[in-house]
């Protein structure tokens, strides 16, 4: 292994030299055909394949992922031993919700500024359509109150007292979605921000009929290079995302009903981030590395921030992280060439545009001076986003910043942020450059 | 085990210790060997043993292995030449039988502890102890596989493994020769412990001191076993074996059900008969040509067997049937697989076809998990750079290997084995577009990839003679085994295949029934007659293999319906139509009408075609000699191998009736069957 072992060893850079991930597969009916570890493992075997090291001299490997199954407790580690990095790479798992890959890529950066590793494999991975369904605390006091049961009458006792209400499924993926705290939905946060900036359902439907066609056209043309092919026990290749809709119109999206507030709201299926399943990695390495084994260079990681706020708004995340950073590094908005916001929802999005540019908002909430500024849109999320690839919650992070690298390489473009809102009144953002 | 231990006493073959609680270890350790085999040696010194035992009256026995590749493989297979005169070696037999049956009868516990082989006269010894008890490990194999020399058991087993797991499962490892792992031999009851190596002694001590009951047969074993029901179980167990393995050419499985038919109700009466059962099929022509084989394997395996660096990584390029195959297999025998086409869609169904092989052959899921995660898709052949070995499967194209090849040679590492599977293109065509055209190798592998054993490693006059080495040794690896071929049209196993096929065909374009020729074949004693074997292998892969053939050796034209099947997109298996049609794993052959021709003419013509290359085959020196010809066509084709292979078949029929015959089906059907001038080398 290449640890450094002097403690004075650490790393002045961080850089992202390689990265790949796994097509994006929109959850259909039932459990889709790859676990969590599953994505991990075959999203990171070429990528591996193609280094000049073996698996076994990587540091460590960090992992983002929100739902894993019963069977991949620590799945850092569990995907790390099935990539081959054999038994002395320690790996584990870390959770910031929406953002667990993008912090994934924080810590592992961390490390190799801290000078205790070198080269360290991140990234996150999540099959949400895999997400359980549980039984509630009463259903799980009756199960144990059956198992010690011993004699007969015991257990008749026991069966005397079970009660239909008992049965009711808690649907994890539904809770999940759910604000623990303020008990809001995530798509009803939207609503909230859809509310305070004045978006319009149409304003809505057209970004995501927007983020289809991008997403279209860089599936056309090639641009997607960060993919790789993968396939299942039945045989199917899965080689692109599946949920994309070349056929996206805005007059059939306004046709949708609203799934968060039934009644009254604007946000539906059609203008949110899909559920999905997905693996995305990148490949850090510190200075030393880079040398070591002579490797090229996708980008720099320069510098990493996140923030909190209120739970009810967690879509502006984004900006509440883009700002300090932005402020930290001295840059104001317009040198930043391209942005990668993630899009849990078009609404939050386009909420995320409007707090940027609004003196108001940037002056009580942000303690700015002025406004932020514009973001041009042909510089935001060039590619699409999550509302056509979906939104497997713990590696969406890890995917905007490769991607965003991918972005500034094609637009030969010098600086750009990657940054996500994260449920439960988060943000995140890494600021990226191309060297 | 105790610090405490009484010092071992030196014996050549047995270590016997005793510790302080008085049990007897004793432990089997057979000099200069890989292996323990019961030798007439080890019996001897065992017999010693036994006496000294019944003096020293023991709390218990523990019959083990000090070697690490386990306990006991079987008799020694190199003694069984000796055994020419049945009733002498009834004799030998019985004294077996009787110093078991002391082992059977000690009154205090005794128990075997296994790990490894136990197979044949190992398992039997271990049956005649009181209890057993096994490692729990991926390595521990127990077994009968007697058969498979065209013998059973004759160490006791066919009585003792009837008695401990009942007819069923007993008859089922006898007459398939399987071996089963320590948890699958508890489940059915023929040990008494399957545990990890931490708790093996203490399993171990704990029967001795306990001595808890021994298994019994349940209600419905004793019942199959009764002599009311014995007749019926026999039927059904000679149905069984029938459609394996006809009477006429394996005596061995009839005589085993025989056996237990007429004796299973007297253990005694079924010892004698046993051992005078196996003093007869030592003697069998099936036998000695089975015994040959599996030391011509040994021979092929022992080719291998070279020092140097284990294979860890292997690259496939090229995803179709073979290069799929043989990248599921290397991954299912411990190495990192890189496997690369053109694009996804090529590859998929190859890893479909791992995954759902995986899953029928592997139990364990962790290790299954495992053995899927090695196999990984690579559309840009990152893997060439870091493969020890790199195994071309690609189409038939000589331009596209020659490309190929190029790149290859520029990305591969220094040392790495770099290898083609061509059927047709000759080695040198191949190597002369590379930088260093000595460092390839052919490996030629036979499909299906997961069943055939053998694999042809070519080489050229120009090949480095360390690669073919090497590939050889990746054979073994890969626990195949490797023939040595100079590069000639078709090789070896297709040159002399293709005729046979050919002949096959020719004799349908003449009218013949299909169902019949596949017939007299198998009656021959083929496993699949050559009709159906063409639609298995191919028929465009037959017709360019026999038109390569035709035009670089001229002896023979490709049937007319060969190239009107595949005109008409009639492949064989692969496409469901071919000379018959497949629905799912059944093959639907045609009603078998009564052929003109005599049966002994249809199979001549065919047999003896192919007899007629394999001469001229080893006159040319494709492979070094007459052995490796046989050995070549039993595990590359299934050639009869109760016969021994072609080159021993022709002799034991005699060399001039072949010539003579060849000479007149010469002159009925055309040159095609004028013996080879090889056959003068094999009369002198």
């Amino acid at each position: 292994m290449a640890t450094a072992r002097r403690a004075s060893d650490g790393n002045r850079a961080v850089y992202i030299v390689d990265g790949c991930r796994t097509p994006f597969l929109k959850a259909r009916s039932g459990p889709g055909p790859f676990r969590p570890s599953d994505l991990a493992v075959l999203g990171a075997q070429p990528l591996l394949a193609r280094q000049p090291f073996a698996a076994s001299e990587l540091d460590e490997v960090v992992l983002g992922c929100i739902g894993p199954t019963p069977d991949e407790v620590n799945i850092g580690r569990v995907v790390a031993l099935r990539i081959g990095c054999g038994d002395t790479v320690p790996a584990w798992t870390v959770q910031r919700n929406c953002a667990s890959g993008m912090q994934a890529i924080d810590s592992g950066a961390r490390s190799i500024l801290l000078g205790r590793a070198n080269l360290v494999l991140a990234g996150g991975t999540e099959a949400m359509s895999h997400a359980p369904i549980l039984w509630g605390p009463d259903m799980v006091r009756w199960l144990g109150q059956w198992m010690s049961a011993r004699s007969i009458s015991a257990r008749a006792k026991a069966l005397a007292s079970l009660r239909p209400s008992f049965l009711k499924p808690v649907i994890a993926i539904l809770r999940g979605l759910t604000d623990p705290v303020c008990g809001l939905s995530m798509g009803q946060t939207a609503e909230v921000l859809a509310h305070r900036f004045g978006i319009t359902r149409e304003q809505m439907d057209s970004y995501a009929v927007r983020s289809h066609l991008r997403l279209v056209d860089a599936q056309s043309s090639g641009r997607l290079h960060e993919i790789t092919g993968i396939v299942d026990a039945k045989g199917v290749a899965y080689g692109h995302d599946d949920g994309v809709r070349p056929d996206s119109a805005v007059d059939k999206l306004a046709k949708l009903r609203p799934v968060f507030d039934r009644e009254f709201g604007h946000v539906t299926a059609g203008n949110s981030a899909q559920i999905t399943d997905g693996a995305s990695w990148v490949l850090l390495a510190g200075e030393q590395a880079v040398k070591d084994h002579d490797l090229p260079v996708l980008g720099r990681l320069v510098d990493t921030q996140w923030a909190g706020l209120d739970p009810r708004q967690m879509g502006l995340g984004p900006v509440h992280a883009a700002a300090p950073l932005l402020r930290r590094r001295r840059l104001a908005l317009n040198k930043i060439d391209c942005w990668e916001i993630n899009e849990a929802f078009a609404a939050q999005v386009l909420a995320c545009l409007e707090a940027f540019k609004d003196t108001g908002y940037c002056k009580t909430e942000l303690g700015l001076g002025r406004a932020l500024g514009e973001i041009d849109e042909d510089c935001l999320n060039v590619d699409g986003g999550a509302v056509a690839l979906g939104h497997p919650v713990g590696t969406s992070g890890a995917r905007i910043v490769l991607h965003l690298l991918h972005v500034l390489h094609e637009r030969k473009a010098k600086r750009g942020i990657a940054a996500i809102c994260i449920g439960g009144g988060q943000g995140g953002a890494m600021l990226l450059e191309r060297v | 085990m105790n610090a405490k231990e009484q010092a071992a006493i030196e014996r050549q073959f047995w270590q016997l210790r005793r510790d302080e609680d008085n049990i007897a270890w004793l432990a089997i350790d057979c000099p200069d060997q890989s292996t323990n085999t019961l030798s007439a040696g080890v019996l001897r010194e065992l017999s010693e043993i036994l006496d000294e035992l019944v003096r020293a009256q023991p709390r218990g026995l523990v019959i083990g292995s000090n070697k690490a590749s386990g306990f006991i493989v079987g008799a020694d297979i190199r003694e069984f030449k000796d055994f020419k005169d049945p009733s002498e070696t009834t004799k030998m037999i019985g004294s077996v039988h009787a110093m078991f049956s002391r082992i059977e009868k000690f009154s205090f516990p005794t128990v075997a502890r296994i790990h490894g082989f136990c197979l044949g006269g190992g398992l039997e010894l271990a049956l005649a102890c009181r209890y057993r008890v096994a490692l729990d490990d991926r390595k521990t194999r127990l077994g009968l596989p007697e058969i498979l020399l065209g013998l059973h058991p004759g160490f006791g087993g066919t009585v003792r493994s009837v008695g401990q797991v009942g007819v069923l499962s007993a008859m089922d490892l006898m007459l398939t020769g399987r071996s089963v792992d320590a948890r699958r031999a508890k489940k059915m009851g023929l040990i008494d412990r399957a545990v990890p190596e931490r708790h093996l002694d203490r399993a171990v001590r704990m029967l001795i001191t306990k001595q808890p009951p021994t298994a019994k047969l349940n209600a419905i074993k004793k019942f199959a076993n009764a002599g009311i029901s014995r007749p019926l179980v026999a039927w059904e167990l000679r149905r069984q074996v029938a459609k394996r393995a006809p009477e006429q050419h394996y005596p061995a499985p009839y005589g085993l059900i025989k056996l237990w038919t007429e004796h299973g109700g007297d253990r005694n009466t079924m010892f004698r008969a046993e051992a005078e059962s196996i003093s007869q099929l030592f003697v069998s022509p099936t036998s000695r040509n089975l015994q040959r084989m599996f030391f011509l394997q040994e021979r092929l395996k022992s080719m291998g067997r070279v020092a140097g660096a284990p294979v860890r990584h292997v690259h496939v390029v090229g995803a179709g049937t073979m290069g799929g195959d043989i990248a599921a297999w290397c991954a299912m025998r411990g190495m990192r697989v890189t496997l690369q086409d053109r694009e996804l869609k090529y590859i998929a169904p190859a890893i479909k076809r791992a995954l759902k092989t995986y899953k029928s052959r592997i139990k364990d899921r962790y290790h299954r998990l495992a053995v899927e995660d090695r196999l990984n898709i690579d559309l840009d052949g990152s893997g060439i750079a870091h493969a020890d070995v790199i195994i071309e499967a690609i189409v038939e194209n000589l331009d596209a290997k020659r490309g190929l090849f190029q790149e290859i040679e520029k990305r591969a590492k220094p040392d790495a084995l770099i290898a083609t599977n061509t059927s047709s293109i000759p080695l040198d065509d191949i190597a002369a577009g590379m930088d260093n055209g000595s460092r390839l190798v052919g490996v030629h592998f036979f499909n299906p990839v997961a069943k055939m054993q053998l694999i042809e490693i070519i080489g050229s006059p120009n090949t480095d003679v360390l690669q073919l080495e090497r590939a050889a040794r990746f054979a073994v690896q890969i626990d195949r085994q490797p023939l040595p071929v100079n590069s000639s049209p078709g090789f070896l196993i297709n040159r002399i295949l293709s005729p046979y096929l050919q002949e096959a065909m020719t004799m349908v374009d003449d009218g013949i029934s299909a169902s019949a020729i596949d017939d007299v074949a198998c009656e021959f004693g083929m496993p699949v007659g050559p009709i159906e074997l063409a639609d298995t292998v191919g028929l465009d892969i037959c017709l360019s293999v026999g038109e390569v053939l035709s035009e670089k050796l001229g002896r023979g034209k490709v049937p007319e319906i060969l190239r009107t099947l595949v005109g008409q997109g009639r492949l064989g298996r692969k496409n469901r139509h071919g000379f018959y049609l497949y629905k799912g794993k059944r093959v639907i052959r045609p009603k078998r009408s009564e052929p003109e021709l005599p049966l002994r003419d249809i199979r001549d013509r065919m047999i003896l075609r192919l007899l007629n290359t394999s001469v001229a085959c080893l006159r040319e020196g494709v492979v070094a000699d007459a052995d490796l010809v046989d050995v070549g066509m039993v595990f590359g084709t299934g050639f009869a191998p109760f016969r021994g292979g072609p080159i021993h078949y022709a002799r034991e029929r005699g060399v001039a009736d072949i010539r003579t015959r060849l000479e007149g089906l010469a002159k009925q059907y055309g040159d095609r069957f004028a013996p080879d001038p090889g056959w003068n080398d094999l009369l002198s």
